[in-house]
């Protein structure tokens, strides 16, 4: 069972993402992103972190996703629109990109061959122990406590360095 | 029957999903889904930390987690006020046309 | 207090150089020449010290070592002076013919502004300590600051008026010139250091001393040959003989106190002293003995032979002095030291008076230098006349004058010495000597007064002060010499009568004092009997050779030959001067050579001069320099603007370009790890 699970799960990830970033319509992507994120919370529940996948689909595809989405709609993005200019066209051409597109290639065969090497690892047998969330939250609060700390600053940056950044200019 | 997941098959997978997110950054041509392909790959990141957890029977993978998605908030957050800067001054997405940064 | 007597004059330097311009030209010159006279009395006192020492080993020195100047490794140079028999002669010559000169430059130069008389006398005494500092110094080093900075005063004082070009040119002509000898110079102490160890004169003469002197071994120590004839090198450069000599004539650009003190007295006799100081190094080197003896009486007699024909009064007493230091070479290269110096002091007397009364004539006549615009100058300068005829008749060489004596000493040391070749050769150069001195005297003073030459060169710049009339015409205001330089000319003439009177040889009676007092200058210390160089050897043997009769017989013959050149000049200057214009058209070939100098300079111009200039201008400046570094420089830059336009096209601004580069590392880099 866990096994037909993971495989629909993982075969349902890499289909939305490959349709993520094929899309032309950047709407589309989102959405389809949004699937993505379902599924990979899916898998996480079957890695036994049921915590994890929540906050997967409250945080991740429930408010960024939004503001993407909001984002999106609100500077009424055209769809994929040719490359203009000399310098774009040199940058943005068909060559480069597929050089990039080949270089990503290049990565997951080099992972795979790493793997390879590795041989194969099972996973631990037996039933899948479900972390707690007290477990989490002792971890969290005590070991990572000062991370806590740093990334409520960080976040608190982010505030105030989102508003500034998409302010209009005051009119001189 | 089909075969049970290994670590190497979450790995793998991984692997896989990080490739897509790269070849999204460089193939696509609107600012916005390149910001969404980041978000695939780190997405894929976050695959190998749970994976490993499971593995090993720790927990710190899963704050890890925690923390990825967090700063991914805050990263989209400010990338699309950027984003919406830029397109205030030259209403396109290509990112090829913002070259003020050149020789 | 040794260190007193360069001291004094140095200070008399800084306070005429800082504060000279303020003081009144009474004060400068007052200043100067006390100074001078100051460091005469000390000097004084340190001889009549050093007589009354008793000696040790025969010999008689004060030394004061005052501190460590040089050391380095194994070469260790106190600043150390040494007053011994031979320097102490010397400082009395320089500190007392240096004060009677002082002396008559204030007089001379008056006409100056207050900051140029300063600016002259701060020179002279600069240059009275340095020459001090090179004739007490008791080491090569030492000698040799000295030796530099006399060469640095000569060029300060001969480009004295360095508005005009001539004078500057020649100040530059005589500084390089004496800078090919100090090469000469620095190389041979640099051989002696190689091979003894050390550069102090005691030290050197000790250990050159022990070694073998055999006659058999003619060249000698081949390092000791060698080292021995650079420093002759530098001597021809300082005293002015073949092949260095070129700068004496020009230097007459200067005043004429400055030739009279440096050109004469002092300074050219630096290369004499230096040679008598290391006389047992040139005694163990008989190649370059033999060697400085031609040069000398080479010199001594191309200098006689262009002086017959100059018409400047002070280039005629320029080449005599070359003519002059030659004879005292030939002394030292026949190994009469003591004979060399004792020329070197009576020639300081009458050549100081020469150029002295010659400065009197210059200035009676405003400017005038030209012989041809004079004539008839007894009636109207008698002061002048009579000092200047004593100084003549001394340089002719008539006894009992000074010149006779120390001229003859050379004359029989190099006949006894089997040298008879050199003496020939010497005895003609007596004549001429005679002949032009007379010739100059005559054209002078003697006459009516002539104005052959229009427009006389010397006549407007040379005095500093611009004239607009030049020459004075006959019967004019003729002023004899004033005060201060009348007292110089007549203590000097004085001199030239009197001086001779220490080295009266015994064959006339007299006991030759100088020579042995001076002689123990000329050994090493403690080697006394067996080190004796060749000179005593050589002059007692051969002394037994002639005997009393020959030496008293050629003397006889060189007054004779002194009185043969009189009585020549006599007759075609004096008496029939047609004569001398004839035989000037008759040979008029030679007298275009002789009147040019034997075009020695022009030759000097085109091989080496201009060679020089073409290969610095041409290929060091333009090529090397311009071409070569410049281009190495700006091809740097070149090279790095090049590359950098290259590089700087990665600065696209885009970018999925700067990701693209990241990511390349990435692959790169994990590719790199995964694979260990």
């Amino acid at each position: 069972m866990d096994a037909l699970l993971f495989w629909i799960l993982a075969a349902v990830t890499v289909a939305s993402a490959v349709l993520v970033i094929g899309q032309r319509n950047p709407m589309r992507s989102v959405l389809l992103l949004i699937v993505m994120f379902m599924a990979l919370a899916g898998l996480y529940v079957t890695l036994g972190s049921p915590f994890a996948a929540v906050v997967q689909i409250i945080i991740y595809a429930g408010a960024i996703m939004v503001l993407f989405l909001f984002v999106v709609m609100l500077l009424n993005v055209p769809t994929e629109e040719t490359p203009i200019g000399r310098q774009a066209r040199l940058l943005g051409g068909v060559g480069p990109r597929r050089f990039g597109a080949l270089l990503s290639a290049a990565l997951a065969l080099e992972l795979f061959w790493a793997l390879g090497r590795l041989g194969a690892i099972a996973m631990p047998a037996g039933d899948t122990p479900e972390t707690t969330v007290k477990a989490i939250g002792l971890r969290l609060f005590r070991d990572y406590a000062f991370a806590f700390e740093a990334t409520s600053v960080l976040i608190l940056v982010a505030m105030v360095g989102a508003v500034v950044l998409a302010r209009k200019e005051p009119q001189q | 029957m089909l075969p049970e997941p290994t670590l190497n098959s979450y790995l793998m997978l991984s692997a896989v999903l990080f490739a897509i997110g790269t070849a999204g950054v460089f193939l696509r041509r609107n600012i916005i889904t390149i910001l969404l392909s980041v978000e695939v790959m780190l997405n894929a990141v976050n695959l190998t930390f749970i994976a490993v957890d499971r593995f090993r029977g720790l927990v710190d993978g899963q704050i890890m987690v925690f923390f990825v998605i967090t700063v991914a908030a805050a990263e989209a957050a400010v990338g699309l006020a950027i984003v919406i800067a830029l397109f205030r001054h030259k209403e396109t997405l290509t990112p090829d046309v913002f070259t003020s940064l050149k020789w | 207090m040794l260190y007193l007597i360069p001291l004094l004059p140095f200070v008399g330097f800084l306070v005429n150089a800082a504060i000279g311009k303020r003081l009144s030209k009474t004060v400068s010159g007052l200043l100067a020449t006390g100074v001078m006279a100051a460091s005469f009395g000390i000097a004084a006192m340190s001889v009549w010290t050093l007589v009354g020492q008793a000696p040790v080993d025969g010999v008689r020195a004060i030394e004061q070592s005052y501190y460590t100047w040089l050391s380095s490794g194994s070469l260790q140079i106190p600043l150390a002076f040494r007053l011994d028999p031979l320097s102490s002669l010397m400082v009395l010559v320089i500190t007392g013919i240096g004060t009677l000169i002082h002396l008559y430059s204030t007089a001379y130069m008056h006409d100056e502004t207050d900051a140029e008389y300063a600016r002259y006398f701060s020179y002279l005494n600069l240059f009275a300590a340095f020459m001090l500092v090179l004739v007490l110094g008791s080491s090569f080093p030492v000698m040799f600051i000295g030796w530099e900075g006399v060469g640095l005063c000569s060029y300060l004082l001969i480009g004295f008026w360095f508005k005009k070009p001539s004078a500057s040119e020649a100040g530059k002509k005589a500084f390089i010139v004496n800078r090919i000898g100090d090469f000469g110079f620095i190389l041979g102490m640099l051989a002696l250091f190689w091979a003894f160890g050390t550069l102090d004169f005691q030290e050197l003469a000790s250990k050159v001393a022990l070694l073998p002197n055999d006659p058999a071994m003619w060249a000698g120590s081949t390092v000791l040959t060698a080292a021995t004839l650079l420093l002759f090198l530098g001597a021809t450069g300082k005293s002015a003989q073949l092949p260095l000599y070129v700068w004496l004539p020009d230097a007459m650009e200067g005043p004429t106190p400055v030739s009279a003190l440096i050109h004469a007295a002092t300074m050219v006799t630096a290369g004499v002293y230096m040679i008598g100081r290391n006389a047992v190094l040139f005694s163990h080197a008989p190649f370059t003995l033999e060697i400085v003896a031609i040069v000398g009486v080479v010199t001594a007699l191309f200098a006689g032979t262009i002086g017959l024909v100059q018409n400047d009064i002070k280039r005629v007493l320029a080449y005599s002095t070359v003519s002059q230091l030659g004879y005292m070479f030939l002394a030292m290269g026949v190994g009469a030291f003591a004979g060399g110096i004792f020329h070197l002091y009576t020639h300081a007397f009458f050549k100081a008076l020469l150029f002295l009364g010659s400065g009197a004539v210059i200035h009676a006549l405003h400017g005038e230098q030209d012989i041809r615009n004079m004539g008839g100058l007894r009636k109207h300068l008698p002061i002048t006349f009579y000092t200047f005829a004593i100084g003549t008749i001394a340089i002719a060489g008539i006894p009992p004058l000074a010149g006779f004596f120390s001229k003859d000493e050379i004359l029989w040391k190099t006949y006894s010495s089997d040298h008879k070749v050199l003496w020939a050769v010497a005895v003609v150069a007596a004549f001429l000597t005679a002949t032009y001195m007379f010739r100059l005297l005559y054209l002078t003073f003697f006459g009516d007064r002539r104005h052959g030459v229009a427009g006389g060169h010397g006549a407007h710049a040379a005095h500093g002060t611009p004239d607009p009339g030049h020459g004075t015409p006959d019967h004019a205001h003729l002023h004899d010499a004033p005060g201060p330089m009348a007292i110089a000319l007549i203590v000097l003439a004085i001199g030239s009568i009197l001086a001779g009177f220490v080295g009266v040889p015994h064959v006339l009676g007299g006991g030759n004092q100088i020579e042995a007092f001076l002689e123990p200058s000329f050994r090493a210390i403690g080697a006394v009997a067996e080190a004796a160089p060749a000179v005593e050897a050589t002059a007692e043997a051969t002394a037994e050779h002639g005997g009393a009769g020959l030496e008293f017989g050629l003397m006889l013959f060189s007054t004779l030959v002194a009185a043969a050149g009189i009585g020549l000049a006599t007759v075609v200057f004096l008496r029939r001067p047609q004569i001398a214009d004839r035989m000037a058209g008759q040979f008029a070939g030679v007298h275009r050579l002789l009147l040019g100098k034997y075009y020695v300079d022009e030759l000097y111009d085109a091989t080496i001069v201009q060679p020089i200039k073409k290969v610095s201008s041409g290929l060091l400046w333009r090529g090397v320099d311009a071409g070569l570094i410049d281009g190495t420089v700006n091809g740097v830059g070149l090279v790095v603007r090049g590359w950098s336009a290259v590089l700087r096209r990665l600065q696209t601004g885009s970018v999925r370009a700067y990701a693209m580069s990241f990511f390349v590392g990435v692959v790169t880099i994990v590719g790199y790890y995964l694979w260990r």
